[in-house]
Formats: structure tokens, C-alpha cells, sequence
């Protein structure tokens, strides 16, 4: 087993390294954004306009980060068991699955009070069974998680597919999708909550999602870092061996930090289904999943860094949308490129720069050390 | 069936497998050196994008192909220097490469043909053409199995040809040749590698290299052969049912054949059952069809039919000790 390597100090490892590698991202990105023909410094300032300019950019921007703070904590719990879940995507359509499936049949008869509770569990509980499948195949068979959680992706679209085509399409309607919720499956507003309260605020995506959001983010860290299971999980993840030797079961671990990760994506539906559509999509993920890997990556794995990360991608979702309708002829698909470098860069070439930096240090060491003697 | 619909599911088949076949071979070359390669979604993407833009504005088919050759060279070397260099996590440069790929074909193809990420149609001269043309008519005046050899293995280009040659060759090259012992051994056993005195760092870039070069075949057969001009997301999933196969395969050039020649016919078939009712089961869905390669897949993972074993030292960057 090889620890890592890299013997920097704490303030290179955790603050210049990953803000390096950020940047070298943010730079290509650059030159892509001036080889299309635009300027990016004006790109750039419209981008920030359009995600924090007004309430309602403010609020999109937060609706998107919503979605990246699930995906992203499912990847990072995941990640201290030691595992990587690819499977956000499909875990995500099957928590939608699981809300709507709630909602079409109780949502008629019911108060809200007890079908929005409802259908929350029913999104974790799916997308929990949607990865503990691939957790019980790598715990007890040895298949590779990685793997069986992409086939299992592909897996959940052709299932929400086939379900949306030939079982809760409503008749006669030619979309693909499922008729529309009855009143008491909607999720808030946060404009209608705001309402409530008396401040006017734009009408938004943004829904009480935010919320579960928060409390997710607090949940995850007070369950990894203060808590016996938490413990146990990254122990795991950290040392496998020290953590068997320690009487820790490894194969439970492996079901509990793939299902708490299964049950994060899943609330991908509650926010895009409860909370937005009303009624079941085709493809309301639309690389959530994948998208919850860079953020991982960028916040480090630590609630605080996904949530400040999830706020970034988000910003950069409805500042990208806000571009595509502002500069003729530039796409929205340049965000998903620009996701796409920070993970290769902050992510596969997190420790490129290293070496460098760590020359660097030893050669600015010995003079600080000198310095320091001559003060002391 | 009659020998005309059977000759045409064996063309589809084959059609849909081509590509498949390419990537899956672009996969064993590089996991039997040990370097996981989940990107084959994207490097096929990248590929065949160049394919569309670099054939669309010269008219010219080797160009077109060099094009290939040159963006799928230099992922596979981006992805030997982050992962076997500086020993990056191979499955987040994977994710990397697919994502970019992604987003980075949309928005060149947007800038430089404005048509929605389209390239312009490619003209016939660049495309490939059916290689036997004039021996079909003859064979199809045979009984039975004239139309079936005639419409199922005649009528296709070359690269689809080239493929099974590839198979061969790959082959060949792993299991015959003293490269190819060392280049698996790299993927077993790093260790004794170096000790033997071979640098593994080199073995695993080499495969890469021919993981790339392959890989941009596939690509290209999208855009010269499928389709006639690059389309956005055109991949579609392909270099994962590629993966698919691959393990299916059981990371063998010739069982990852037979797999990527399964996953084709299903593909085939798919779309000759849709509204149809088979006798004893009634409608099949199509998207139990479309799922069926990767249900296969994760079944013979856990080791219910078979076991499916990666090459021992996969995924782990080889740390040379001192």
C-alpha cells in the first residue's frame, strides 16, 4: 500500500494546491471560451452577473446547488467507506421514481402533511436500494463497485423509461411523462414560504429542498465525524486492514456507506420532481450525478467544502444559462466543460503540481530557517 | 424468418457490434496493462467529432482519420501521464475525459459549423463505402444461404472488417509475442516486471498509446460509416457497453468479441421486436432488451455464471521501490 506521498505543509496540501489547480481549470476553460471567439473576462463578469445579479439569479443559482449538495455528499460518503459511487445518476432517477410513485397514489387522498414526509423517505429509501444492490455484490461477491454502479445507471434508465412508456404515461398526453401531481405533493416554494413570512421574492425553482439540503449537510458531518458508525465507515475507507483488525466488520460498512450514499442521491428527486416538475420526467437528472463527482472532488469531501463547492457549480449552471441567452452562439455546454476540467485537474492531476510545489518549498525553506535565526 | 430478414439481422448485428468491438479492444490493451480505462465514452466522442470537423472542412478521408488518430494519441497520453506519471485515480481521469468530452464537442462543433453542435454532412468521398459490392449479386443467386452471405457479410466497409482483423492482432500481440507477455505482467504483477529489469512505466504508456490509436478507430466509424455527419452525444453509451463487453470478455480480445457480437445482435433485435408479441412470452420491452447487456453484465461480475477476473494489479499506479 502506498500512503501519499506528497510531504507538503498543511497550507499547500489543503489551501495553494487545490486553489492551483483550480485556476489552471478556470484558465483552460479561458482559452477555450477566447478559441470560440468570445472574451472571457466578459464572459466571466456576465457569468457572475447572471448567478448572484439579482434575487432571482440568487435563487436559481441555489435551486442548482441544491441538487449538486445531494449528489455531491452521496460521493463523498461513499468515498470514506472507501468506495466510489458512479451510481449518483441512476440512484437520483430512482429517488425520483420512489417520489412520484408516492405521490401518484396517495397524493389524491391525502394532506400534504403527510404525503411531503412521504415521499421524502420513499426518494431515499429508493435510491438506497438502488446502490445497496452494487453494495451487497461488492461486499459478498467481490464485484467491483465502479463498475456494477455504472451498469446500474443504465439499468435505472431503461426501468424509468420502460415504466414512463408503458405504465404512468397519461393517455393521450405525447410526452413522455407522468400526469401531474395532485396539489398536496408539492414541495413549497421558496418564494411561497417567503410569502408566508411577508417578503415578496421572485418566483423560482428554489423550493424547500434547500432546506433538506442544510440538514443533510449537517447530518453527514455529525454522522462521520462524531458518531461510532461514522467512525467505523472511514475507518474502512482510511485502513481496511487496521480497521478488520480492529473488530470492525468491513462488508457491513460497505452496505452502510453505499446506502447512506444511495439515500443522498435519491433526494435529487425530492428537489427536482416534488419540488419543481410535478410530475415524473425522463431525464430530470441530467448529469447531477457525475456533475456530485466534482464537486466531491473540489470540496474535499467535507460537507463545508461540498456546500461551498455545490454553491460554485451551481452559479456556474445559471450563469451558463443566463450566457446562452445573453452571447449569441455561446452554449450552455461550455459549464459542463468546464466541469469536466476541474475534475481532471482537481481531481486525476490533483497531485501533478506537487513535486513543484514541494521543490519549491525546500528551496524557500532554508532561508526562513536562516531568517529565523538571525530574529531569534 | 426468412433468409432475407435473417441476412439483415447479421448486417445490423454486425454494424452496431463494429464499434463496440473496436472499443472494447482499446480496453483490453490498456487494462491488461493495468490502467482502468473508463474515458472510452468520451476519447470515442473526441475521435469522432475531429472525424466530422477535420473531414467536413478538408473533403479528405485520410486527413480525416489522422485527425482521429492525433485527438485519440493525445488523450490516451494525457491519461498515461496524469495516471501512470503522477499515478492519478484512473477512474476520476476517466470521468474527466467523458465529462469534458462531453461538453467540449458541443460547444467547438456550436462555434465552428452553427448548427447546433452538428457538423455539416460528410460528402460520399470521404465516407467509407461497402467493400464488396460487386460480389453480391453474384452469391445472392445461391439457395438459402446466398442472401443471408450476401446482405449479412458482404455488404459492409472495410473497418468493419478491420475489426475482426484487430481481434486477431490483439490477440496476437498479447498472447504471442514477448511484448505482450510483458505488457499482461504489467497488469498482474508490476513488481516482478521491474525486477526482470523492464520498466513498467513504458509498457503501460505503450499500451495506452495503442489504446488510443485504436480507440480513435472507433470513433471514427461513427461519423464515416453510422452516421453521416458528427451528431452531438453521438456515443451514446457505447463506450461503456464497450467496458461491458470488455468484462464480459473476461478481459480477453476474443471473448470480449464474442460479447461485443452479443451485445450488437441484442441491439439488432431490439429494434425488430418493438410492437411485436413473441409466442411464449408475449411483448418484450424494449428497454428490457437495452438493459439486458448490462443486467448480463453485473450477473457474471458477481459470479453467478462464470468469474470475471480483472487483471490483479488494476487501477493501482506502480510505485517503483527503492
Amino acid at each position: 500500500m502506498s500512503v501519499a506521498s506528497n510531504a507538503l505543509p498543511r497550507w499547500m496540501d489543503l489551501g495553494l494546491l487545490p486553489a492551483l489547480n483550480l485556476a489552471i481549470a478556470l484558465a483552460v476553460c479561458g482559452v477555450v471560451v477566447k478559441i470560440v471567439g468570445h472574451d472571457p473576462a466578459q464572459v466571466l463578469a456576465l457569468l457572475v452577473k447572471g448567478a448572484f445579479g439579482s434575487r432571482a439569479g440568487i435563487s436559481y443559482t441555489l435551486y442548482y446547488a441544491t441538487t449538486f449538495v445531494f449528489t455531491g455528499l452521496a460521493v463523498a460518503v461513499a468515498f470514506h467507506g472507501g468506495l466510489f459511487n458512479i451510481g449518483g445518476e441512476g440512484q437520483a432517477m430512482m429517488g425520483g421514481l420512489g417520489t412520484a410513485l408516492v405521490a401518484l397514489s396517495l397524493a389524491d387522498h391525502l394532506p400534504a402533511a403527510i404525503v411531503l414526509p412521504l415521499m421524502v423517505l420513499a426518494a431515499m429509501l429508493f435510491g438506497m436500494l438502488w446502490a445497496a444492490v452494487p453494495a451487497a455484490l461488492q461486499a459478498y461477491r467481490g464485484s467491483h463497485v465502479v463498475i456494477t454502479t455504472i451498469m446500474f445507471n443504465f439499468i435505472a434508465s431503461a426501468l424509468l423509461s420502460y415504466l414512463l412508456v408503458n405504465v404512468l404515461k397519461e393517455p393521450g398526453n405525447m410526452t413522455v411523462e407522468s400526469r401531474r401531481f395532485a396539489d398536496s405533493a408539492r414541495l413549497p416554494g421558496v418564494h411561497d414560504a417567503l410569502a408566508w413570512l411577508g417578503v415578496e421574492w421572485p418566483r423560482t425553482p428554489l423550493n424547500l429542498s434547500v432546506l433538506l439540503a442544510v440538514a443533510a449537510s449537517v447530518a453527514v458531518w455529525a454522522l462521520l465525524w462524531h458518531s461510532r458508525p461514522g467512525y467505523s465507515m472511514r475507518a474502512v475507507g482510511f485502513a481496511p486492514e487496521a480497521a478488520l483488525y480492529a473488530g470492525i466488520r468491513p462488508k457491513r460498512q460497505v452496505m452502510l456507506a453505499m446506502a447512506l450514499s444511495g439515500a443522498l442521491a435519491g433526494l435529487v428527486g425530492v428537489n427536482e420532481i416534488a419540488g419543481v416538475h410535478q410530475r415524473l420526467l425522463l431525464d430530470f437528472v441530467v448529469g447531477a450525478g457525475f456533475a456530485g463527482i466534482a464537486v466531491s472532488l473540489i470540496g474535499r469531501s467535507h460537507p463545508v467544502g461540498i456546500v461551498l463547492a455545490a454553491v460554485l457549480f451551481g452559479a456556474l449552471y445559471q450563469g451558463g444559462a443566463e450566457l446562452a441567452f445573453e452571447i449569441p452562439g455561446f452554449s450552455r455546454d461550455m459549464v459542463f466543460t468546464l466541469q469536466g476540467l476541474i475534475v481532471l485537474f482537481s481531481g486525476a492531476m490533483a497531485q501533478v503540481l506537487a513535486p513543484a510545489l514541494q521543490r519549491l518549498h525546500h528551496a524557500l525553506r532554508p532561508a526562513a530557517a536562516t531568517q529565523g535565526a538571525a530574529h531569534g | 424468418m426468412d433468409e432475407i430478414a435473417l441476412g439483415s439481422l447479421l448486417a445490423s448485428t454486425l454494424r452496431v457490434a463494429t464499434p463496440l468491438i473496436l472499443c472494447a479492444m482499446a480496453g483490453v490493451l490498456a487494462e491488461r496493462s493495468g490502467v482502468i480505462d473508463l474515458g472510452l465514452e468520451g476519447k470515442m466522442l473526441l475521435c469522432a467529432f475531429a472525424t466530422g470537423a477535420v473531414g467536413a472542412l478538408t473533403g479528405s478521408l485520410p486527413l480525416a482519420l489522422a485527425s482521429a488518430l492525433a485527438v485519440g494519441l493525445a488523450l490516451s497520453m494525457l491519461h498515461a501521464y496524469a495516471c501512470v506519471s503522477h499515478r492519478g485515480d484512473q477512474v476520476v481521469l476517466g470521468v474527466a475525459i467523458t465529462m469534458t468530452a462531453a461538453g467540449l464537442t458541443v460547444v467547438l462543433g456550436i462555434a465552428w459549423f452553427k448548427m447546433g453542435g452538428q457538423t455539416p454532412a460528410l460528402p460520399d468521398s470521404v465516407r467509407l463505402s461497402p467493400l464488396f459490392n460487386g460480389a453480391a449479386p453474384a452469391l445472392s443467386a445461391l439457395p438459402f444461404i446466398g442472401p443471408l452471405l450476401a446482405l449479412g457479410l458482404l455488404g459492409h466497409n472495410a473497418l468493419v472488417y478491420l475489426s475482426f482483423v484487430l481481434v486477431f492482432a490483439v490477440w496476437w500481440l498479447l498472447f504471442r509475442t514477448r511484448f505482450g507477455l510483458r505488457l499482461r505482467a504489467a497488469g498482474e504483477n508490476p513488481a516482478m516486471v521491474d525486477a526482470a529489469g523492464v520498466s513498467v512505466l513504458t509498457l503501460r504508456y505503450q499500451a495506452l498509446a495503442l489504446n488510443g490509436a485504436v480507440c480513435s478507430l472507433a470513433g471514427a466509424y461513427l461519423v464515416l460509416a453510422q452516421n453521416p455527419s458528427f451528431v452531438p452525444h453521438m456515443t451514446a453509451g457505447r463506450g461503456y457497453m464497450a467496458l461491458a463487453a470488455m468484462i464480459f470478455g473476461k478481459w480477453h480480445p476474443v471473448g470480449a468479441l464474442w460479447a461485443c457480437l452479443l451485445f450488437g445482435f441484442l441491439d439488432a433485435l431490439s429494434i425488430r421486436l418493438q410492437g411485436l408479441s413473441l409466442p411464449v412470452v408475449g411483448a418484450v420491452p424494449v428497454q428490457a432488451i437495452q438493459a439486458l447487456p448490462y443486467v448480463l453484465t453485473v450477473v457474471l461480475l458477481a459470479g453467478f455464471i462464470g468469474r470475471a477476473r480483472a487483471p490483479k494489479a488494476l487501477g493501482t499506479p506502480y510505485v517503483k521501490e527503492r
